[in-house]
C-alpha cells in the first residue's frame, strides 16, 4: 500500500501543453545581472527579444536557440540556493549536444503556459528530468535533420556534438542551422514522449560538475533579488502588521506622531477580499527608513478573537487530545490485524514525541513591489509557488489572473516561506489603494509575526513484539498544523474513507520498514490551523515524522537489545510493498538498508568512543514515498553531564538521490540540510505566547552559527537510477541521529525537539 | 547633507543624519549589494567596510560617516576579484547568496587582522555572519584558500 496519489503531482503533466514545436518568436524574459528598470521598460512597450521567425529556433518552451548558436534555457523555478537554473540546463544541453559555453539562463515570469510553477517539495530535478531530457532530444533531431539537409547528406550519416552538427570532415553549427535552415518541424506530444534519452553512459555534462551560473552575482553584489527591486515612482510601505493572523480587525489609526518624520505620508487599512492578510495596515513614506519610523509611531487598535490568547502548551495539549481520541483523522495506512497483535504481543512499547514551533527566518525579510502598468498588476517578488498564489491575488485585487503577473528574482531564501506567497497580497492591495507603485519592505519582526511556521507537533508511536522480539505491529499517530489545509486547500489528499488529510505534514510514517499490520493516522491540529497559518518548513511533515519515528526505532531497538543498526536492516527486508517499484523506488528498502549499512561502516558505528561521547543513528527516504531519496546519518555527540550542553563533534551522512545532475550542487543541497538539521536540532524552535511566536528576532532567536559546525562527511551512492530530489531529505535525519547519541553517549533519552541543556539534565537524572 | 566616500568617490546625500547607512547606500545611491537581514546588527547582511574596519550598516547613521571612507561589496575589489572573491567563486560558497556580501565583507577585514586564521579566529570574527543556507563549511574553506594565497601576493585592491 502506498500513499494516495498526490494531488500536486496528478496534476503535473508534462506532455499538457509543453511542446509548442515550431519557429516561434520568443517571449521577454527576466535573466540574470538585469536591470529592473530595463526589464519594465521592456514588458511596458511590449519589446520583444526575438523579432522575425528565423532569428530564433524554439522547439519547445523550454529553450530556444538563436543565430549565433546561443541557447537560452527558460527556467521557471525558484534561484533559492540550489543553482536550480544550471542544473535544468545541463539536463538540457546534455541532451541537446549544445555547447556548455554557448548556454545561459533565464528565470522566467508567470505565465499560464509554464504550466505548474512551483519550487518545492524537492521536486525539481525529479519532475523536470524527464520533460526536459526529452525537449532537449528533440531539438537534437531537428537540428540533425535540418543540418544533414544544409550539408547535403543523409541524417544517419550525421552526430551532433557541442553545438554543432557534423558529418565526414563537415559540419555546420546549430547557430547557422537556425540562421539558414527551415526548422519547422512539428512533434505531438505522444511522439516527443516516445523520444528516446541517452543510455547513462552517453552523457557528457550530467553527473560532471561546472560552475554554477547564479554564483558570480552572488559575490560581487550584482545580484537582484526581491528586495533589489525598483521602478521609477515608487513609494515605500512598511505594514502594521495585527496581532493575530486571522481574527484581528482594525478599530482605530492615530499616525498624529508618525506625522513629525520627514517623509510619512499617509497610514491606511487594507481591505483584503481574499482574507490572506486580514487586520493590515499599511504605513506609507517616500523613503524606508521614513516609513519604517512612522511606522513605529502610528498607533493602531484592533479588535481580536480567541487566537490572541493562543500559547504553545495550548497547541500541544490540543494536539494530545487529538491523539487520545481514536476516532478522529485520516487513517493513511490501515493494514488489517494492528489491534490483534497488540493484543497479543509479548512485548509492547509506546512513546510520545513532540517538537517545537520552528520559524523559517529566510535571511531576506518578506517583501515586494507592486504595480499597475498598461492593465497589467505586476508583482515583483520571490517567491516559490506562483501558480498557488495567482489565484489568491485574481481574488484580492478583484481582476482575472491574465491581468497579473509575477516578476521573478532571486529569493534571499526560500526553505519553503516563500512557497507562501501570502506576501504579495498586501504589497499588492497597498499598491491598488494609492494608485501608484508601492514597494513594500517588511522588518524582520514584520517577516516574523506574519510567518508561517513549522506547527509544533505531538506523536505517539506504538509498537508489538512477538516471539524473539519480532515486530508484528506498528501505529503512528500524529497531530500538527496542517499547511496544506492553510496555504493550498485544493492539495489536500484523501484517505480511503474519504477524509480529507495533508499529505506533506503526515509523510514519512509510512516508511519502509516491515513492520507486520500497521497504522498510520494524520491528524489537523485544528486550533493551529485557527491560531496562525502552518507552513511548510524545509522538508515539511518529514521534519517532526522522522524525530519520531527514528528516535522511536532507536528505543524500539533497545526494547529488545538489539543493536539500532542492526534491527533497521532486519525491517528494511525489501519484501512485499517494499519491495520498490520502477521508475522512481526500484530497488525499494534495499536501497534504504544500503545507506544505511555504507554509512554505519563510514562512521565506524561499532568503533569505541571516549566517555560521555556516542554515535546515534537514524535514516529517511526523504520526502515522499513515491520519490524516494534514501539517507542515512551517523551523529557523533558529546554530552556534558553537568550543564547538559551537547556537542555535535560529527555528521557522516550517505545519500542515495538517484541520477545526480549537478555533484557540487548535490553536495552543497546536503552540507546545507543536514547543518539546518542540526540548527533545528539545537539552537532554534520558538514558542506561540498570545498568538504569536514569542521571537521576532536574533536577539532571542538562536541559529548555528560558523563556531558551531562540526566536521561533515557526505558520501553519494554512485546510481543511474531516476533522478530525485535533495533540497531537503538530508535535514530530517540530523535531530534524531543526535538524539540517539545523546542516548549512546549518558543513557539520557530525549523526546522533544528542539534538544535543551535543561531537558538532557532532567533526562540524565530520570534515565533508567 | 551629509558627503563620505563610497567606493573611492565622494558622494553627498540628502537623507538626514540619523537616517541608517545601509539604506541610504541602498535606496539613495542605488548600491543594493549591501543587504538587510535583522535590521539590529546580529546578522552581518548589511556589512560594509568604514575606513577599513567591518561595520553593520544597518545600525550605524549616515551622519556618523561624514567625511569617512566607505567601501561596499561593489568596491571591494574593481573588478570583483579579490582574492576572497575568487575563492568563493572556486568553491561555490553562495547558495541563495543574500548574506555573502556580508560575508565577503567580514572576511576582508579578518584577513587583515589574521593574515592566517585558525579556526578558532574564523569561529570568532564570523560569529555575527549568520547564513541561513548554512554554507559555512565552504566560507571556512574559501577564507582559508584566500588567505594561503594572498600570503603568496595576490592583491586586493580595496577602493581606499
Amino acid at each position: 500500500m502506498s500513499m494516495p496519489d498526490r494531488g500536486l503531482r496528478a496534476s503535473y503533466d508534462p506532455s499538457r501543453r509543453d511542446f509548442l514545436i515550431a519557429m516561434l518568436g520568443a517571449g521577454v524574459t527576466l535573466g540574470f545581472a538585469r536591470s529592473s528598470l530595463a526589464v519594465v521598460q521592456g514588458i511596458a512597450s511590449g519589446t520583444q527579444l526575438a523579432g522575425s521567425a528565423r532569428d530564433l529556433f524554439e522547439p519547445t518552451i523550454w529553450y530556444s536557440i538563436d543565430r549565433s548558436g546561443e541557447v537560452t534555457v527558460n527556467i521557471t523555478r525558484a534561484e533559492m540556493g540550489q543553482h536550480v537554473g544550471t542544473a535544468l540546463a545541463r539536463i538540457v544541453a546534455d541532451e541537446l549536444e549544445a555547447d556548455w559555453a554557448k548556454v545561459r539562463i533565464i528565470g522566467v515570469d508567470s505565465d499560464p503556459k509554464w504550466g505548474e510553477m512551483v519550487t518545492g517539495g524537492s521536486w525539481s530535478m525529479w519532475q523536470s528530468f524527464p520533460v526536459l531530457s526529452r525537449a532537449g532530444a528533440a531539438g537534437r533531431i531537428a537540428l540533425v535533420e535540418e543540418g544533414a539537409r544544409l550539408l547535403g547528406v543523409s541524417k544517419e550519416s550525421c552526430t551532433a556534438l557541442k553545438g554543432a552538427v557534423h558529418a565526414g570532415g563537415r559540419s555546420i553549427s546549430y547557430g547557422d542551422i537556425v540562421a539558414r535552415g527551415n526548422l519547422a518541424r512539428t512533434y505531438t506530444p505522444a511522439q516527443l514522449n516516445g523520444i528516446p534519452i541517452k543510455a547513462p553512459a552517453h552523457r557528457r555534462l550530467i553527473g560532471k560538475d561546472t560552475l554554477a551560473l547564479d554564483v558570480p552575482s552572488k559575490v560581487n553584489g550584482k545580484g537582484r533579488y526581491g528586495l533589489d527591486a525598483a521602478v521609477e515612482g515608487m513609494i515605500y510601505a512598511r505594514p502594521k502588521v495585527p496581532p493575530t493572523r486571522y481574527d484581528s480587525k482594525v478599530v482605530s489609526i492615530d499616525d498624529s506622531a508618525a506625522k513629525q518624520v520627514p517623509g510619512y505620508i499617509q497610514s491606511l487599512a487594507l481591505y483584503d477580499p481574499s482574507g490572506t492578510a486580514p487586520g493590515w495596515v499599511m504605513v506609507y513614506a517616500n523613503s524606508f527608513t521614513a516609513a519604517n519610523r512612522a511606522a513605529d509611531l502610528v498607533k493602531v487598535k484592533w479588535s481580536s478573537g480567541e487566537a490572541a490568547h493562543v500559547s504553545e502548551q495550548d497547541l500541544q495539549r490540543r494536539a494530545a487530545e487529538l491523539i487520545a481520541d481514536p476516532n478522529g483523522g485520516a487513517l493513511i495506512v490501515n493494514d488489517p490485524g494492528v489491534d490483534a497483535a497488540f493484543t497479543s504481543a509479548k512485548q509492547k512499547l509506546e512513546r510520545t514525541y513532540t517538537t517545537s514551533t520552528v520559524m523559517h527566518f529566510a535571511l531576506e525579510p518578506i517583501n515586494a513591489l507592486a504595480f499597475e502598468r498598461n492593465g497589467i498588476f505586476e508583482i515583483h517578488t520571490g517567491n516559490q509557488w506562483q501558480t498557488a498564489i495567482l489565484p489568491v491575488l485574481a481574488k484580492a485585487l478583484g481582476r482575472s489572473q491574465d491581468k497579473i503577473v509575477m516578476r521573478s528574482y532571486l529569493l534571499g531564501g526560500g526553505f519553503g516561506r516563500r512557497l507562501d506567497g501570502d506576501y504579495a497580497v498586501p504589497a499588492a492591495l497597498a499598491a491598488k489603494a494609492v494608485g501608484k507603485p508601492v514597494k513594500m519592505v517588511c522588518t524582520r519582526a514584520d517577516d516574523m509575526r506574519f510567518d508561517c511556521p513549522r506547527s509544533p507537533s505531538t506523536q505517539t508511536l506504538r509498537m508489538a513484539f512477538g516471539d524473539g522480539g519480532k515486530v508484528m505491529a506498528m501505529e503512528h499517530h500524529a497531530a500538527a498544523g496542517w499547511p496544506t489545509a492553510a496555504i493550498n486547500p485544493k492539495f489536500m489528499l484523501k484517505d480511503a474513507r474519504g477524509v480529507p488529510f495533508d499529505g506533506f505534514a503526515i509523510a514519512g510514517a509510512d516508511h519502509w520498514y516491515t513492520v507486520g499490520a500497521q497504522r498510520v493516522r494524520a491528524l489537523c491540529n485544528d486550533l493551529a490551523n485557527r491560531s496562525f497559518r502552518p507552513g511548510y518548513l524545509r522538508s515539511v511533515g518529514p521534519g517532526w515524522i522522522n524525530w519520531a519515528l527514528e528516535s522511536f526505532m532507536d528505543e524500539a531497538a533497545h526494547t529488545i537489545a538489539m543493536d539500532p543498526v542492526e534491527f533497521r536492516l532486519r525491517l528494511l527486508d525489501g519484501v512485499g510493498r517494499n519491495s520498490g517499484s520502477a521508475p522512481n523506488a526500484v530497488g525499494g528498502a534495499h536501497r534504504q538498508a544500503a545507506v544505511l549499512a555504507r554509512v554505519a561502516e563510514k562512521a565506524a558505528w561499532r568503533s569505541p568512543v571516549p566517555r560521555d561521547t556516542g554515535l546515534g543513528v537514524a535514516t529517511t527516504f526523504g520526502q515522499e514515498r513515491d520519490m524516494p531519496t534514501w539517507v542515512a546519518c551517523v551523529a557523533r555527540a558529546r554530552v556534558d553531564r553537568t550543564s547538559g550542553r551537547v556537542t555535535v563533534e560529527k555528521l557522516t551522512l550517505v545519500v542515495d538521490a538517484g541520477t545526480i545532475i549537478q555533484p557540487d550542487g548535490a553536495a552543497a543541497q546536503v552540507e546545507g540540510a543536514a547543518l539546518w538539521g542540526l540548527s533545528m536540532a539545537l539552537h532554534e524552535g520558538s514558542e506561540f505566547v498570545d498568538g504569536q511566536p514569542k521571537d521576532t528576532n536574533l536577539d532571542t532567536y538562536t541559529l548555528l552559527r560558523m563556531g558551531d559546525v562540526p566536521e561533515v562527511e557526505i558520501e553519494f551512492l554512485p546510481s543511474t537510477a531516476t533522478p530525485v530530489g535533495l533540497g531537503e531529505p538530508a535535514t530530517t535525519v540530523v535531530a534524531p541521529a543526535i538524539g540517539n547519541a545523546i542516548f549512546a553517549a549518558s543513557g539520557a533519552r530525549i523526546r522533544h525537539l528542539p534538544i535543551r541543556p535543561k531537558a538532557v539534565l532532567e533526562a540524565l537524572t530520570h534515565r533508567a | 547633507m551629509t558627503t563620505f566616500s563610497l567606493n573611492g568617490r565622494n558622494v553627498s546625500v540628502h537623507s538626514p543624519n540619523d537616517a541608517p547607512l545601509l539604506w541610504v547606500i541602498r535606496d539613495e545611491l542605488g548600491l543594493t549589494g549591501t543587504k538587510f537581514g535583522c535590521g539590529i546588527g546580529m546578522c552581518g547582511a548589511c556589512t560594509v567596510h568604514v575606513e577599513g574596519r567591518a561595520t553593520r550598516s544597518c545600525i550605524t547613521t549616515v551622519g556618523a560617516v561624514a567625511g569617512a571612507k566607505v567601501t561596499t561589496i561593489e568596491g571591494l575589489n574593481p573588478e570583483g576579484r579579490h582574492p576572497l572573491q575568487t575563492a568563493w567563486l572556486e568553491l561555490q560558497v553562495p547558495q541563495c547568496g543574500y548574506c555573502q556580501s556580508g560575508q565577503i565583507m567580514q572576511a576582508a577585514t579578518l584577513l587583515k587582522d589574521y593574515p592566517n586564521p585558525t579556526d578558532e579566529d574564523i569561529n570568532a570574527v564570523m560569529a555575527g555572519s549568520l547564513c541561513r543556507c548554512m554554507t559555512y563549511l565552504r566560507i571556512r574553506k574559501a577564507i582559508k584558500l584566500a588567505a594561503a594565497r594572498m600570503r603568496k601576493g595576490a592583491t586586493q585592491d580595496e577602493h581606499a
